[in-house]
Order: C-alpha cells, then sequence, then structure tokens
C-alpha cells in the first residue's frame, strides 16, 4: 500500500483539505512512538490504495513544539511515497520556507496552494506555473473549502506515486535534517522573483470585527455574551434530543428487551438489562450533546474566534498556568465535562492540556445540577434554595481556581504563548458535521467499553448477594458503604447516602434513581423521608462532595483516552475524592463546631 | 533600542535584534520575526495582557514576556 502524507503550517486549512479528500472514512490510527492521535483514511489514487496521513500543522521541520517533534519523529521512522505540502497563499512568503526544508531533504512532494480565493481578493498574485518550474515539482492551486483544483491535485499525485518505484529512506532523512540549510535566503530569492504582494493586505473586514470583538472594554463582555449564547444553544436544542433518545431507549428497553428477557433467570435478566444495557443507554446518551458541542466549536475554532479569546482571558488565565483557550472548555464543561475534555485538543501544550483536564472535571456539569435541584428541594426552603444552588457554583470556580494554582508548577507549560490570528472564516457545513461525526465515533468506539464495564461492576455489587434486597445496606456495595464510615461519617454521609455516592461513579444522572431504590420511595415521600433522616448540615457535606469527586464514569474514560496515561486518570481521581473529603471534612465539622 | 513590549500601541517599529534561547527564536521566526522586518502594535490586553502585533501580512498575538525578548527601532 502506498502512504501519502499531507503536511502544512497550522491554519492553512490542513484538516479540511483531509476531510474533502477521505471524506467520512477517516479512522484515528496509532503510530509507533507517537503520542497524539493522526487521522489517516484509505483512498483509492489511479489503481493504487494509498494511506493517507493528516500530519499535526507545524511551522518549521526544526522546531521544539510537541507537533513539530511528531512530525519529524513520523518522517523519520516511517517510509512514504509522496508529501503533500499544503501552504496559505495569503501567507506564502513566510510558508515558501516549510516547502523548501521538505524539498531539500528529497521528498517526493506536491505544493497545493490553499486559499487562492482569499489571496485575489488581498491582491497576491502567484505565477504557479514558473513557480513549478523554479521548484520542479507540481504546484496546484486548490481552494481545500470549496473543492477548486482538487482533483488536478490529486492527477499530480497519483502521477507522482506511479513513477516512483520506492519510498524515502527515513534514516536518511534524519542525517540530512541534522544538517542545516540555506532555507532563509533561497526563500527570500524565490518570493522576490515569483510572487508580488502588495504593502498592506486590501481585505480589511478581519480589522473591522477586530475592532468590536477585540475592544479594550466590550472585547471580555462579548466574549461572555458569546458563550453564554453557545452554551445556551448547545444544551437547549442537546436537552430535548437527549430526552428523546432516553424515552427511545427506554421504549427498546419495555416493549423488545424486557418481553425478550422475561423466560430468563432474574439474575440474567438483571444483568443484560440493568447491567449492559443500562450501560449502552449511558454512553447514548452523550451523543447528542457531543454532537451539537463539537458543531459548535467547529465553527468557533475554524471561524478564528478562539484565538481571540484567548487574546482576551489571557491575562487572568496566566497567574494560573492557563491559557484563554483553556478557559472555554473550562466553561464547557459546567455543561457537560466529557466534550470538554475531548475539546482540550485544540491546546498544543501537553502540559497545559493535562493541567486544563484536571481541572474539568470539578465543574459543576448538568447531571450534578439535577442531583443537587432535588436534594436542594427536599432538605431547603424555597427561600434559601436559590442562595444554596449560587453557593454551589461559586464553590465550583473556587476549587477550580485552587486546582490549576495548586498544580501550575507540576504542569508546567514550556511553550511560548505566541499565536497567529488568523483571518476571520465562515465554515462550510461539511467541515462542521464531518467535525462531529468524527468525534462521536472516536468517543464511542474507545468510551464504550470502559462505560459498559463499569455499569455492570456497580450493577453486581447493588444486587448481589442474591438474597437480600437490591441496593440495600446488605448489598455488597451496602457492605463498602458501611466499611467505609470510619471515613464517611465525619463528614455526615450516612451508609443510604454512600451507596447513592457509589451509583454516582457511574454517572449523576443515576444518582436520584439510586435514592430511590435504596430507600424504597418515590417522588414527595422520597424527599420526605429523606427530610426526616438527614438534616441540612449533612445535605451540604453530601453536595459538596458530589460536586467535587468524579463526575462519571464516562469522563473517567475520556480522560484516560485523551492523556493516554491511566497514571493522569487515577490522578484525576484521587485528587478529587481527597479534595472532595477535605471540603465536606472542613464543612460538616465547621458547622457542628458552630452549633448548627 | 526599546523591547518589543515596551512600544506603544500604534506605533511601528524595525526589529533590531532577537534575544532568545533557541525554541523561543525557532517559534518567533517561523512566525515571520526576523531581524529588518517593520511591525506594529495593532493593541493590547487589558491587565497587561498579550500583545497583538502585525508583521506584514501576519497577525500574531504573545505575552509581554515573550515580547520582551525582541529589540526593535522604533519609526
Amino acid at each position: 500500500m502506498k502512504r501519502i502524507a499531507l503536511l502544512g503550517m497550522p491554519n492553512t486549512g490542513k484538516s479540511t483539505l483531509f476531510n474533502r479528500i477521505s471524506g467520512a472514512s477517516a479512522r484515528v490510527g496509532n503510530w509507533p512512538g507517537i503520542t497524539v492521535d493522526l487521522m489517516s483514511a484509505k483512498i483509492l489514487l489511479g489503481g493504487h490504495i494509498a494511506e493517507l496521513i493528516d500530519l499535526p500543522g507545524i511551522y518549521d521541520l526544526h522546531g521544539f513544539s510537541e507537533d513539530e517533534q511528531v512530525v519529524r519523529h513520523f518522517l523519520t521512522h516511517n517510509p512514504i511515497d509522496l508529501l503533500i505540502v499544503l501552504l496559505n497563499s495569503t501567507q506564502i512568503e513566510r510558508q515558501l520556507s516549510l516547502l523548501i526544508q521538505i524539498k531539500k531533504l528529497g521528498f517526493p512532494v506536491v505544493l497545493a496552494l490553499n486559499m487562492t480565493d482569499e489571496a485575489k481578493r488581498a491582491g497576491i498574485t502567484i505565477d504557479t506555473a514558473s513557480l513549478s518550474d523554479a521548484l520542479a515539482l507540481p504546484v496546484i492551486a486548490i481552494s481545500a473549502k470549496y473543492g477548486d483544483g482538487l482533483p488536478k491535485a490529486l492527477e499530480a499525485a497519483t502521477e507522482i506515486i506511479n513513477q516512483n518505484k520506492t519510498t524515502t529512506n527515513p534514516t536518511s532523512i534524519n542525517l540530512l535534517l541534522q544538517e542545516e540549510s540555506q532555507i532563509e535566503r533561497e526563500m527570500e530569492d524565490l518570493i522576490h522573483k515569483h510572487v508580488q504582494i502588495p504593502a498592506t493586505l486590501t481585505d480589511d473586514t478581519t480589522d473591522k470585527i477586530d475592532r468590536v470583538l477585540l475592544h479594550k472594554w466590550l472585547g471580555l463582555p462579548l466574549f461572555f455574551l458569546a458563550m453564554f449564547l453557545l452554551f445556551q444553544f448547545i444544551f437547549t436544542v442537546g436537552g430535548p434530543l437527549q430526552e428523546g433518545l432516553a424515552w427511545l431507549l427506554d421504549m427498546i428497553r419495555s416493549s423488545l428487551l424486557e418481553p425478550l428477557f422475561s423466560s430468563s433467570p432474574t439474575w440474567f435478566k438483571g444483568l443484560m438489562l440493568d447491567g449492559i444495557y443500562n450501560g449502552v443507554a449511558t454512553v447514548a446518551a452523550f451523543v447528542p450533546i457531543i454532537i451539537l458541542f463539537f458543531l459548535v466549536m467547529s465553527m468557533v475554532e475554524d471561524s478564528g474566534y478562539l484565538s481571540r479569546a484567548a487574546f482576551l482571558m489571557d491575562a487572568i488565565m496566566a497567574k494560573m498556568g492557563l491559557d484563554g483557550r483553556s478557559f472555554v472548555m473550562m466553561l464547557m464543561g459546567f455543561g457537560c465535562n466529557v466534550p470538554a475534555i475531548m475539546g482540550t485538543r485544540i491546546m498544543r501544550s501537553r502540559p497545559m492540556r493535562l493541567l486544563t483536564m484536571l481541572v474539568i472535571p470539578l465543574s459543576l456539569c448538568s447531571a450534578r445540577l439535577q442531583v443537587f435541584i432535588f436534594i436542594i428541594a427536599a432538605l431547603f426552603s424555597p427561600k434559601h434554595a436559590p442562595l444554596v444552588l449560587f453557593a454551589l457554583y461559586v464553590m465550583s470556580f473556587f476549587i477550580m481556581f485552587l486546582t490549576a494554582v495548586l498544580f501550575q508548577n507540576q504542569y508546567k507549560n514550556t511553550e511560548p504563548f505566541i499565536l497567529e490570528l488568523p483571518p476571520y472564516r465562515f465554515p462550510t457545513p461539511r467541515q462542521i458535521v464531518l467535525r462531529g461525526w468524527q468525534e462521536v465515533k472516536h468517543f464511542l468506539n474507545r468510551a464504550s467499553k470502559f462505560i459498559i464495564l463499569g455499569v455492570v461492576m456497580v450493577w453486581l455489587l447493588t444486587n448481589f448477594p442474591s438474597n437480600v434486597a437490591p441496593a440495600s445496606i446488605d448489598t455488597y456495595a451496602g457492605q463498602i458503604g458501611v466499611m467505609f464510615s470510619p471515613i464517611l461519617d465525619p463528614i455526615g454521609i450516612n451508609h443510604e447516602l454512600a451507596i447513592a455516592l457509589i451509583f454516582g461513579f457511574v454517572a449523576k444522572e443515576i444518582v436520584v434513581g439510586a435514592l430511590a431504590v435504596i430507600y424504597g420511595l418515590q417522588g414527595d415521600a422520597l424527599m420526605a423521608q429523606m427530610a426526616s433522616q438527614i438534616d441540612w448540615v449533612q445535605a451540604m457535606s453530601f453536595m459538596l462532595f458530589t460536586l467535587i469527586y468524579t463526575p462519571c464514569l464516562s469522563t473517567i474514560a475520556t480522560i484516560k483516552n485523551e492523556s493516554k496515561s491511566s497514571a493522569f486518570m487515577w490522578l484525576s481521581i484521587i485528587w478529587s475524592l481527597g479534595l472532595a473529603w477535605v471540603v465536606s471534612f472542613v464543612f460538616y465539622q465547621g458547622a457542628r463546631a458552630l452549633g448548627y | 533600542m526599546q523591547a518589543l513590549s515596551q512600544l506603544g500601541t500604534g506605533q511601528h517599529a524595525v526589529i533590531a535584534a532577537i534575544e532568545a534561547e533557541e525554541s523561543l527564536f525557532h517559534r518567533l521566526s517561523a512566525l515571520g520575526f526576523r531581524v529588518g522586518k517593520p511591525l506594529s502594535i495593532m493593541r493590547r490586553a487589558n491587565f497587561n495582557g498579550p500583545l497583538h502585533v502585525r508583521l506584514g501580512t501576519t497577525d500574531v498575538i504573545l505575552r509581554s514576556n515573550e515580547a520582551s525578548h525582541i529589540r526593535i527601532q522604533a519609526l
């Protein structure tokens, strides 16, 4: 099989081109020695099946950023048949350096010049024919967004692949890479001879928008307004979709699966329906939110606003070792932690990404909100209810900042904060939809096994031994609750609440349902029973613990996949559990000491 | 000779020297920061936030810490 790699600087539309060539067939591939995901796709090219790999965007083959190291590692360890180098025509005078570096190394190259429409508007004219002669390689003007010029580029790629019988030799490339070259002089010479650039760009729409969106005093309020609207959009549209999906899954269960398993032994039926099927349903519940989140995020990202958000928030976030992009993901975590953690991929520095991933699970996500609303309604007067909820939100922000400040030296960001501000662009619907679909596939592939296993385990704990009532004190879960009472008693959490916390590991959505099973009551009766058993100090302590400890199995699975490190996953679990206990302990004992 | 971090908003300058360690130097030069190149400060974020710099056709944001490594000749 032929192997083709796609290479270019950041913000050149490389992923757009990749998606356009590969369609929906792309998948995430693992490469030895490389810690980030590389997308690849099998495509048909002139009778060959070729593997197309999307390499991370880099500025320079000799750079020191993580992405630059990944690309270097890939090219010096994997033989390839062709490199498609994609450059942004509006910045050709700067970007040509990368192509010349590549060419010096002897790679077979097709040069694709993207965004020729934008360049034309800016008054830049590129003589592709003479540039092609000078470089001695095919140069093709394309539009990755609309697909113009793409057939021509693929034709050129086919021709090279058919001519070349041998692949590149990674070892000799490694040697060549170590030699310094006269890139700068050659680049300037080429630009001087073949490209004309006006002194200032004539397209000043971006400047006009920036004057408002990056305004000294309006910029931040507008940013918060934009975030609020996006957030509202995701969760007002996502909520009904999730409910609809839950209704559908429920119907499949009651009208199809329950009759199917009606004659099976009780334990088998329980395992299949309450264990495995509930696990599937838990995974499925995330799908609408993930799709919507990535539809919106890819819009924000491709439009160029994300770098602007970084500009606006940087002064505050820098004090916590984070940057403005982390803040966008932290806010999104208040809706749902899972897509927010997946979204940290926009950060290219690994330490900063890990720090953000450590902070996101502490946000008061919508599933936790359900638990709080139920407990607050049961234990607090309508007058105090809004105050309690507000205090929980403040607490959430506080522990997020605290965690970031405490861990910022462990995850010290070594990359300089220098970002390009791309001009504003409209992403095409196709781009957005493909992105959403790929993220969902990614999540389903990786998270489903982990989550189903977890749900089955909690089902076993709460249903065995088989001769006792499910979810009661006598089950294994109840026994664990009793076992932990030396730890949980000092924070005011009784055995019933302890079992609910064990359920809460799977998902916060099922905590209220679990309480109903544990107490054997529902709705108002359950609220009344709880109000008679625990007082408000215990309830608050329980809510603080619920706020801070591990949000759900899906979040844990996502942290593991995204960080590619079990150690980091365990750090996140242990830190949040420890912090939850300390905060609840201080609150509970403090309130009791004050006589409440 | 001034540092880029001291240049006022709206002012123009030419890069005189880049005094940075290797990795920062590489990143700067890849984004177009080279000796002799003219640039201007478009804006600064509040609370000592990043600078928005225009270099030819490229707009870049960077923290003043990074900008202090770039020596400039104001125009």
